[in-house]
């Protein structure tokens, strides 16, 4: 078969699949943007294992007309930012549940629920949803994303006006051991806005969620997530991201459990003078693939990007990493980091990395590195001879492998909090 | 007491025996030196005391109070009481130098069956110990050993030492890398845990070294046994003549 009929079948596939899948009801302004972005996905077909960009991860089980049922996870463990205070929206199977929720305002900041802001006749959105998501699709596509903004049934929309200190914390709660979510959240900071995002829980069986932020000039963004808990849910989820002149955005994110996971972030630097930071940490075990699939373009001029990848992996347990850092021409003293690092805890499991770097101006300081290995018999038995037993040096050592990933959190109660889940995910599987 | 008799060691991967039949008692509150010539198996006698992997007894034995070392795990032996400095400490990033130094503390307390130090209480005596070191606020934070010169490291092992407070303290060439000050300050350390109890083996090339940590008794090691022991002469007699004819005597006897 020739390259253009694989891709004519892949689409006639998707056609197929979609076919009669209706449209989640919005105004008319909303419907015409979801059927842009469908008309992209016909275009470019869900992806398939024969796709480059998803030669590691199989996306089978996520574009799957029905999912594969995911055991619900039942644990006596408080949920993962608990002890922050926040504003809390929280969704069950991808619906929202009002009554778990905050009232849905805060100074400074205006906040809605996408199914609303869709509907009514005249939002912001309007000019938003799914703009980051449409130009994100080139040079790499990326048709989960486009399915999202398709048809993304809620989710929570956000704009920022102010600094505002209280972070808002989206839950994403799992009850439904067959259930299939689409969210799509929208994030809007005006000049000079600060503000912090929270995401956790499992979600669904199975979870595709876009996130788009635009960070205005001078704007800040930290957002720091937890994915994990439920062994069998499958998530793919798209973060899109333009970064302004003197902004900050930094992203953060934990992934314990959960059989498949894609990730991908695509990030612009627009503005000059901006810093544009991406990380996390995975602990895989078991039947588990972790996929970061990072994609920064520099467009503009000294600004600085972190790529920043940890992941722990054992009993079979596969991760990947694809980064690339697209220096465009023009974008000056630009400073570029990658780093992404496996610790693999035995001998099954698998680390697959594709490190890229593509730059086009010439005065320009990037750097990237990708490692694998073992914990280092060096150290454990430093530890070891000075009273410290094999399972705690181990522990520690794997702590201290993910350090610099969860550095990456700018908040030292978020920190202290993602430790703290680490720490008690090492702990149960002790012994 | 440790008592080592008749100690055979090869490596483990080749057939490479380092260690013939090495005999050595150290009573409680004694200082044995053991000097000799690269390759004699001096520091492959501290590795294989404190558990090191790669090693392999043959024959022989090594107690620690009666207790056989070779049956225990390596932190058991540190809990026991054996502590080991390192000739090449090593470098932790992540993992900070007080988190190490308390869960050491903490752990080995467990392992003997003591309750552990609160933070507290901890922080208390490290900063004590430390000020004696001149090992200041901003060693203890940093990682473990990264970045730390060569005297800084060596002075961290003593502050480790001060810390656990083993019976059996053997240092493998701690004065290697060493200026005459930091030297110096590394001696002034361990004369400060000599306490008429706990005793300590001092592995090194040079004499100078036992200039500020005397020597009860020392040892010539050679081709993996000792071949002379002697009192703190023996050291000087190195020193002025070096190996060569205390080689030279065992071949001949």
């Amino acid at each position: 078969m020739t390259r253009a009929q694989m891709k004519q079948r892949k689409c006639d596939d998707t056609a197929a699949r979609l076919d009669g899948k209706a449209l989640p009801a919005s105004a008319a302004w909303a419907t015409d943007l979801r059927q842009q972005s469908l008309a992209r996905l016909l275009d470019m077909g869900l992806p398939t294992k024969r796709d480059e960009y998803w030669k590691w991860t199989d996306p089978a089980t996520l574009t799957s007309a029905v999912p594969t049922p995911a055991e619900v996870f039942n644990t006596t463990e408080a949920p993962i930012f608990d002890v922050i205070d926040r504003l809390k929206i929280v969704f069950v199977d991808g619906v929202f549940d009002a009554t778990a929720s905050d009232e849905l305002a805060g100074e400074g900041v205006e906040v809605s629920l996408l199914k609303d802001a869709l509907n009514a006749d005249i939002h912001w959105a309007k000019d938003s949803y799914g703009v980051l998501e449409a130009a994100g699709q080139t040079p790499v596509e990326r048709p989960m994303a486009a399915m999202n903004t398709a048809f993304a049934t809620d989710g929570v929309v956000i704009r920022v006006t102010g600094k505002v200190a209280k972070p808002i914390s989206i839950i994403y709660t799992h009850t439904n051991e067959t259930s299939d979510a689409i969210l799509h959240n929208l994030v809007k900071l005006e000049e000079g806005a600060e503000l912090t995002l929270l995401e956790n829980g499992p979600a669904a069986a199975r979870f595709n969620k876009v996130l788009e932020v635009d960070v205005a000039d001078g704007a800040s963004f930290h957002h720091v997530r937890a994915q994990g808990r439920d062994h069998e849910r499958r998530a793919a989820t798209h973060i899109f991201g333009r970064v302004g002149a003197n902004a900050l955005f930094k992203s953060f994110t934990m992934t314990a459990n959960g059989i498949l996971t894609r990730n991908e972030v695509v990030l612009e630097l627009l503005g000059d003078d901006s810093q544009a930071h991406v990380g996390g940490v995975c602990m895989g075990d078991g039947a588990f693939l972790h996929d970061d699939t990072v994609f920064i373009t520099h467009d503009a001029e000294r600004c600085e990007s972190r790529q920043v990848f940890k992941k722990v992996l054992r009993n079979g347990a596969t991760g990947v990493f694809q980064g690339k850092i697209l220096v465009k021409d023009g974008a000056q003293k630009t400073d570029g980091y990658q780093i992404s690092q496996s610790l693999l805890l035995d001998n099954d499991s698998q680390f697959l990395a594709k490190p890229e770097l593509e730059i086009y101006a010439d005065d320009v300081v990037c750097s990237h590195g990708s490692t694998t290995g073992a914990i280092d018999e060096e150290a454990l038995f430093y530890l070891k001879s000075r009273g410290v037993g094999t399972q705690e040096a181990t522990d520690l050592l794997t702590l201290a492998f993910l350090a610099e990933a969860i550095d990456e959190i700018a908040r030292e109660d978020i920190a202290a909090n993602v430790l703290e889940r680490l720490e008690a995910w090492l702990a149960r599987r002790k012994g | 007491m440790l008592e080592i008799k008749n100690l055979h060691v090869k490596l483990e991967e080749e057939e490479k025996q380092i260690l013939k039949g090495v005999n050595l008692t150290v009573e409680p509150g004694k200082v044995h030196a053991i000097m000799g010539p690269n390759g004699s198996g001096k520091s492959t006698t501290s590795y294989v005391l404190s558990g090191r992997d790669g090693y392999e007894v043959t024959k022989g034995s090594a107690t620690l109070n009666g207790e056989d070392l070779f049956d225990m795990e390596p932190e058991e032996r540190a809990a026991a009481g054996l502590f080991l400095a390192f000739q090449y400490p090593v470098e932790i990033p992540g993992v900070g130098n007080m988190t190490f130094l308390r869960t050491a503390v903490n752990s080995q307390r467990k392992l003997r069956g003591e309750e552990e130090l609160s933070a507290g209480e901890f922080l208390k005596i490290v900063r004590e110990k430390a000020k004696a070191l001149k090992i200041d606020a901003d060693m203890l934070k940093r990682p473990v050993n990264v970045g730390f010169s060569g005297g800084e490291k060596k002075r961290n092992e003593i502050l480790q030492m001060a810390m656990l407070e083993p019976k059996v303290c053997i240092l493998d060439e701690t004065d290697s890398g060493l200026d005459v000050d930091a030297m110096k300050l590394v001696a002034e350390g361990v004369n400060a845990l000599r306490d008429g109890t706990r005793s300590f083996v001092v592995i090194t090339h040079y004499q100078r070294l036992l200039d500020h940590i005397k020597p009860d008794y020392v040892h010539i090691m050679s081709n993996g046994r000792i071949i002379k022991s002697g009192g703190p002469e023996l050291a000087l007699e190195v020193e002025n003549n070096g190996y060569a004819d205390l080689l030279a005597e065992q071949e001949n006897s």
